[in-house]
């Protein structure tokens, strides 16, 4: 029997350490950044001030920026898949209706069939935790129908997901005879966000030092990792550096969370239910901190992460958008890893859905109407490439964020809706067109 | 002792491959011994890689059967093949661009951690120990392999395929894309592996790399095997006769030889 590596022991072979250079490049190459990202996130930032100058600084404003995060997290959260699904060369159409047809359901679950059939009356602890899980187990199974006939079937994923498109939002219909839907649990409604859906000051303060610590302890793990093994590491100002702008920035923005105030009607109201007694000089002054679906999205972008890079089926996902073949001939079970990456859709898909229903108190027709559309631009504008194998989920929710901030900067600024279309369709073009000028020049 | 004597480490009974109405690969039987080398040539679509397809699972033959060690076996897919230790290296290498050496190694097959997760850089050790063997120069690790050179490329892909204990090893044109010096390294590796015990089917086009490499040489013909003959007892213009021919040396007609040294010319 043979083992090369174990056969005679030969000296480990060189590093992969950039030289070191005075040129910015260089200097950059060396703190080994995804240059990419950083580049988004440089493009986030001109957008925010570029609208906040035009607005007369009214922009920049924490109840704004959080509006705008909230908006932009049921497409942020769809993206994180769909990165996924692009990337092993398929295509998720059916996104809006699945959003639709499971916020309907959450919607009828909690004003009739809960009570009326499941037996689960408004007193029921944890009714809202059930009709999420109830969504969710529905996404999964929708998506692992749809995920069946493309992998196993072989029908391709444009038609099978098209026809989601159509059939399933033909199925919300039949769901509510066409009605709207309101009135959800007031647990439920948490969900969406809001002054009580937020999870407040020192909660917020602690998720920005937890977030600091993350940090931290990621660096100085890999860097204890690759000493174990004699790879080369970073130079120490450069650890400092990452250390020191990432728990900046993470506190920073649990800084301006903590910005937002509760309306001073809500506060009041709340104060005499509660007894808090007489209002202080100036009013209430109750930071909100991070929503909750934020925190959903940090959740879930974090696990997605994990699932794309550090799990085998992340990497069977990149292999498989990479080369086909061979994924297969390396014993790959290429079927089953597409399948799913399309129940991961229905899952993200069901949370979005919560998110949605619980902003509208309830459902309509229309809910994530579009939303495919939004997503696909979302994850194609954060670097996700058409052609397979390249794409990245931190990317897709950045390019969610872009999208979104430029959709909210326009309407903040007066311009009606048509408007905004016309320059998200013209900023996705540009953005697609300038990575692939960037990539051919790389190569 | 001669290896007629022992039990083959496989044996491919008469299997047939069809695509469509081709027989890519008609009633061929076939077999190697452990520590052997079978050269496998022929010309353009004689059904050489086909045939090895359906060793290594990437495409299972139609009918027949393959015994490896006398046991019957059924390989159905690549799993099934690596499950039996058989390991190929693809003339297209079957590398996914967009993931570096390490990823590409232990492609299907990843080191994990207690929990689950991919252990990158126990994966990046081992490749910089099997790497620092095949090829010492290399050092982008953490590069997609797209970035390679050809005979970089390759050194991945053989490295995925000894790595894994293989005993039954398939090789597909492994110096097409090399350079001299990297092809000398090829034969030395496959002498080494030779030596050790591991049967190796080599399929290429170069009949001196078959002739200086191989014990035995089988010749393919439009899906048939025309003979499989031991080296010593052919020269290099024999086994060129039957790959363009067809026909055993005995066979040979006087007006097909002439016609023969004429295309030679």
């Amino acid at each position: 029997m043979t083992n090369v590596a174990d056969a005679t022991p030969t000296p480990v072979s060189g590093g992969v350490q950039p030289h070191a250079r005075t040129s910015i490049r260089g200097l950059i190459a060396q703190t080994e950044i995804d240059l990419r990202l950083f580049g988004m996130l440089v493009a986030l930032a001109a957008i925010l001030l570029t609208f906040n100058i035009l607005s007369e600084g009214k922009f920049f404003q924490p109840t704004n920026m959080i509006t705008l995060a909230v908006q932009a997290t049921g497409v942020a959260i769809i993206a994180t898949g769909m990165v996924l699904v692009i990337v092993s060369r398929n295509i998720d159409l059916s996104v809006g209706s699945l959003v639709g047809i499971i916020a309907m359901t959450y919607a009828l679950l909690m004003t009739d069939w809960m009570p009326n059939i499941l037996g689960l009356g408004a007193d029921v602890p944890f009714r809202w935790l059930i009709a999420l899980g109830i969504g969710i187990v529905l996404g999964a199974l929708l998506g692992a129908l749809q995920g069946f006939v493309i992998a196993y079937v072989g029908v391709p994923s444009f038609i099978v997901t098209l026809g989601g498109l159509l059939s399933i939002r033909g199925v919300v219909w039949y769901l509510s005879k066409g009605a709207a839907v309101s009135g959800l649990d007031p647990n439920f409604q948490l969900i969406g966000g809001g002054a009580q859906g937020s999870i407040g000051g020192p909660l917020t303060w602690i998720v920005g030092v937890v977030g600091c610590l993350a940090i931290l302890g990621l660096l100085v793990n890999s860097r204890r990792q690759r000493r174990r093994f004699g790879f080369p590491v970073r130079p120490m100002w450069a650890e400092f550096l990452l250390a020191g702008v990432g728990c900046l920035v993470v506190l920073g923005v649990a800084a301006f969370a903590n910005a937002s105030l509760w309306p001073q009607g809500l506060a009041n109201r709340i104060a005499l239910e509660q007894n808090w007694g007489p209002a202080p000089e100036g009013g209430w002054r109750i930071p909100t901190g991070f929503p909750n679906p934020i925190i959903l999205l940090i959740g879930v972008t974090l696990v997605m992460t994990w699932m794309a890079t550090r799990r085998r089926f992340g990497r069977y996902v990149y292999a498989y958008g990479g080369n086909p073949d061979a994924a297969e001939l390396a014993g790959i079970n290429t079927r089953w890893t597409i399948l799913k990456t399309y129940v991961l859709m229905g899952i993200l898909c069901a949370l979005a859905a919560a998110i949605a229903s619980a902003r509208l108190n309830g459902s309509t027709l229309d809910v994530g109407q579009s939303y495919e559309l939004y997503v696909i631009a979302a994850a194609v504008v954060g670097g996700t490439s058409f052609a397979g194998g390249i794409g990245t989920i931190p990317g897709a929710v950045l390019g969610a964020f872009v999208m979104q901030s430029l959709a909210y900067g326009l309407s903040f600024m007066g311009v009606n809706s048509p408007g905004q279309n016309i320059v998200a369709g013209i900023v996705l073009i540009l953005a697609v067109g300038f990575d692939t000028f960037n990539r051919r020049r790389g190569s | 002792m001669t290896v007629a004597e022992r039990t083959p480490l496989v044996e491919m009974r008469n299997v047939n491959v069809a695509f469509g109405g081709v027989h890519a690969v008609s009633d061929v039987t076939i077999d190697l011994y452990a520590g052997e080398v079978v050269g496998l040539v022929g010309g353009n679509g004689a059904g050489k890689s086909t045939l090895m397809r359906a060793l290594s699972g990437a495409h299972p033959a139609d009918s027949g059967s393959i015994l490896i060690e006398s046991q019957p076996v059924s390989i159905h897919n690549p799993r099934d093949a690596k499950a039996y230790n058989i390991e190929t290296i693809y003339q297209t290498l079957a590398l996914a661009d967009n993931i570096d050496a390490p990823g590409n190694l232990f492609l299907g097959r990843e080191k994990t951690t207690r929990l689950g997760s991919m252990n990158d850089s126990a994966m990046e050790a081992e490749t910089r120990k099997v790497m620092g063997r095949l090829n010492p120069n290399f050092t982008r690790f953490k590069m997609p392999v797209k970035s390679l050179s050809g005979g970089q490329r390759q050194a991945v892909a053989i490295a995925r395929a000894v790595y894994f204990n293989a005993r039954i090893l398939i090789m597909d044109e492994p110096t097409a894309a090399l350079g001299p010096a990297e092809t000398a390294q090829v034969r030395n590796l496959v002498r080494q592996l030779k030596d050790e015990g591991i049967g190796i089917f080599l399929i290429s086009h170069d009949i001196h790399d078959v002739f200086d490499l191989s014990d035995r040489i089988s010749v393919m013909y439009h899906g048939r095997i025309v003979d499989t003959v031991r080296k010593s007892t052919v020269t290099p213009d024999d086994v060129l006769g039957m790959i363009i021919l067809g026909k055993k040396p005995g066979e040979v007609s006087e007006k097909e030889l002439a016609q023969l040294e004429l295309r030679s010319k």
